[in-house]
């Protein structure tokens, strides 16, 4: 079936290829300029999951009576491969596309596959944002801009506090978060939990996330400034896999992988006391734990600010209507509207002088026992250290993420493990 | 052999009266081209999306294609030479092969007796033939994500099974064993009753006769099983052998969303160590996760020759078995 896909691929685009040179032989004169004469426009938004978009569109079409939106919705892998596959074909790509940041590099390295939206004047929109969230937006050649900032994923942790009662700790969150200053505090933290912790529930869910959290806080990640994969030199890496598999040792890990069917029914269970909470895990948890409202609440992050995850969005240029396209990218990345997206979903902007506001502030969510979300993610925002992601950080992740599943599933010594980790990631070009 | 001969001779014969010349003329062009017009919308969907891709494939395969780069240069047989030495690529074959001859093998001997237990007059017949298909119209994604449920290590209904008789609970997906186990379950319920109605339907034109000669001379239903219906329907049998040889080496889906269980990276890989990562499923994480084009090409060029390996040994196997039962 793999194969026969692959090789669908090939006749699938010349015969899209095909219609695209029909359409243009057909319409001739269409395409580009009808857009300036009021003809109706349906574009096309291309997203993993949901951004919480929908009241915006609205908003939009108001100003632009002309425009009509659809918008697409795949899960995350698929999305990104999609992508790929369709800039590399030059068809069937979305007028505007999100890209995740652990993809972003891969897209941002093409640039000239992508709408300048320089040339829509989003070129003063950089005084708004996050330095760092800027330049992951900006192309190779580090001046076309091919995407612009939506979320950032500043990390906090999100905990049960009616885990953490029966288990004999505070639940308060200023004084959970005392409680774990640093990841090894951490660990004893969960050893404590572990105690006295009701049946059934563990301190984490899996060892992946807290990885990617550990690893987010260090200034040089997978890959350094260069892209070259560091995975062997950098003693981050080594040092949040240490930390990982300590607690994996430690007997705190419900062994439940990120994103998973047992995972979701692990969060409406109540199988793991804690879990990494970047600001967009929020909505996510409120949704898979619709039975556990006021039972959540959210502290700081062990070992200070970092980031994972958060999205731009693009225009690849093989769209028919650029200017339009551009224009929604900016409406939608526009600091009020980022604001009201932090509202409705939890997602949190990547504008800082939102931070400042006080409706952000001051924003508490009910489900989490009224947690000052506005505060709680704009403090993690501010400080957090920006890193560079490589093109292939997500192959690297999956490699690491692999090895603390053997160690997990105990197939592996945590060394054997780390050797094969080391191998895989040479593998990796 | 003899249906073209008698296409062939039908326009000599129409076209030799002279006075029907013009006639004839277009009647030659009826009979000649026209069926080939007929069927030429399958052999240009062939070339379309079948022939021309085999190639194409093979020239992708000669390069360092990336999908995220525009640059591509060539590398001969480089890819190829990297495959063959690459551990992984073994690995999966390994797992390919083990998940076939697991699903394949109980699942053809099932079937076969599924066959023979319908194949006498039996109330409510149509009602059971449907019932075998109904798994395989099942769409197989939901069949995975079911059976993946069942197999969880937490909340699945297997392990509560074993738990609840006093074994331990399986993390199903850890093992090699137990996740080829798991993933030739899943194969087996989806075929089984597919391959069940063919052998059926080959059994139905076997002649009564044969059967009350054997009952009369006291033969039981399972030597009549052995010594008239299996001879009989053999080449079914070599059909059935070659179709899920070649189903089982392009097993995808179900190792795939069985490792999404795991973490979303082990969904590629086949789990945590590639325990059950099959040949396509390399393929889809060298080209749809690495984008590494020109890779995956000549893992499908290799994949292809290996299938074409596996199903001429077993069309031997089968056919010698013939030999050997025939005298």
């Amino acid at each position: 079936m793999g194969r026969s896909r692959s090789r669908l691929l090939v006749p699938l685009v010349s015969a899209a290829m095909l219609m695209v040179a029909a359409c243009g032989g057909g319409s001739g004169s269409g395409g580009q300029d009808s857009a300036a004469s009021g003809e109706k426009i349906k574009l096309t938004v291309g997203l993993f999951g949901d951004f919480g978009f929908g009241p915006l569109y609205e908003e939009f079409k108001k100003t632009h009576p002309n425009i009509e939106i659809e918008e697409r919705q795949a899960a995350f892998a698929d999305h990104h491969t999609n992508l790929a596959a369709r800039l590399a074909t030059g068809a069937g790509a979305a007028d505007v596309e999100a890209i995740e940041v652990g993809y972003i590099s891969s897209f941002t390295a093409q640039p000239d596959k992508f709408v300048n939206l320089r040339d829509y004047g989003a070129g003063e929109r950089e005084k708004d944002y996050l330095d760092w969230k800027w330049k992951q937006g900006l192309g190779k050649d580090g001046s076309t801009i091919v995407g612009l900032g939506t979320d950032v994923g500043g990390l906090a942790m999100c905990y049960r506090r009616d885990l953490f009662e029966k288990a004999g700790l505070p639940s308060d969150r200023d004084e959970v978060s005392k409680l774990w200053p640093t990841w090894e505090k951490y660990i004893e933290v969960g050893k404590r939990f572990t105690e006295k912790a009701p049946d059934g529930a563990k301190f984490f869910d899996g060892p992946g996330e807290i990885f990617r959290a550990i690893i987010g806080q260090a200034p040089v990640g997978v890959y350094d400034e260069n892209d070259n994969i560091v995975v062997a030199t950098n003693p981050h890496v080594k040092q949040a896999w240490d930390l990982s598999v300590e607690m994996i040792q430690a007997g705190l890990s419900a062994k439940i992988g990120a994103f998973t069917p047992e995972w979701n029914t692990g969060f409406a269970k109540g199988s793991f006391a804690t879990v990494v909470c970047p600001a967009w895990m929020t909505a996510y948890i409120q949704d898979q734990a619709k039975n556990a409202a006021g039972k959540w609440d959210i502290a700081a992050i062990p070992g200070g600010a970092g980031n994972s995850g958060g999205s731009h969005l693009t225009v690849p240029k093989q769209g028919k209507h650029h200017k339009e396209a551009a224009e929604l990218v900016m409406f939608l990345t526009s600091p009020e509207n980022q604001a009201k997206v932090f509202k409705s979903t939890g997602n949190f902007p990547s504008i800082p002088a939102l931070y400042d506001q006080p409706d952000i502030q001051n924003f508490k969510k009910e489900f989490f026992n009224n947690a000052p979300v506005g505060k709680i993610f704009s403090d993690a925002a501010r400080n957090l250290k920006p890193q560079h992601l490589g093109p292939k950080e997500g192959d690297v992740r999956t490699a690491i993420g692999n090895g603390l599943t053997r160690v997990e599933q105990g197939k592996q010594t945590p060394d054997e493990a780390w050797q094969q980790v080391l191998k895989d990631v040479e593998k990796i070009k | 052999m003899s249906a073209p001969v008698q296409a062939e001779a039908r326009p000599r014969a129409a076209g030799s009266p002279p006075a029907a010349h013009r006639r004839s003329r277009r009647h030659l062009f009826d009979t000649k081209i026209t069926p080939y017009a007929y069927i030429s919308p399958f052999f240009l969907l062939f070339f379309a999306f079948g022939l021309f891709p085999l190639a194409y494939t093979a020239w992708v395969s000669l390069y360092d294609w990336n999908l995220l780069s525009d640059e591509q240069t060539f590398v001969g047989l480089d890819n190829y030479a990297e495959l063959l030495a690459d551990g992984y690529f073994w690995n999966a074959a390994f797992n390919t092969l083990s998940i076939g001859v697991l699903s394949a093998v109980p699942q053809l001997l099932f079937a076969l007796w599924l066959a023979h237990l319908l194949n006498r007059p039996l109330r409510a017949q149509t009602f059971f033939r449907v019932t075998l298909l109904l798994p395989n119209v099942t769409s197989v994604v939901a069949v995975v994500v079911i059976f993946s449920q069942l197999f969880g290590r937490e909340f699945g209904l297997i392990n509560m099974v074993l738990e609840a008789f006093g074994f331990g609970r399986i993390d199903w997906q850890a093992g090699t064993a137990t996740s080829h186990a798991a993933i030739a379950t899943m194969i087996m319920w989806r075929w089984t009753g597919y391959n069940a109605l063919i052998y059926l339907a080959a059994m139905q034109a076997v002649p009564r006769e044969l059967y009350e000669a054997a009952t009369l001379d006291g033969a039981s239903t399972f030597r009549q099983l052995r010594s008239i219906t299996i001879p009989m329907i053999r080449p079914t049998i070599i059909f059935t052998v070659i179709v899920s040889t070649i189903g089982s080496m392009q097993v995808i889906a179900e190792p795939m969303l069985f490792g999404a269980q795991v973490s979303a990276g082990a969904m590629a890989t086949g789990g945590s160590d590639r325990q059950f990562q099959t040949l396509a499923l390399y393929l889809y994480e060298q080209g749809f996760r690495s984008f590494e084009f020109g890779y995956a090409s000549a893992a499908a060029w290799v994949m292809f020759l290996l299938v074409v390996l596996v199903v001429g040994m077993n069309f031997l196997i089968v056919r010698r078995m013939r030999g050997s039962l025939d005298s």
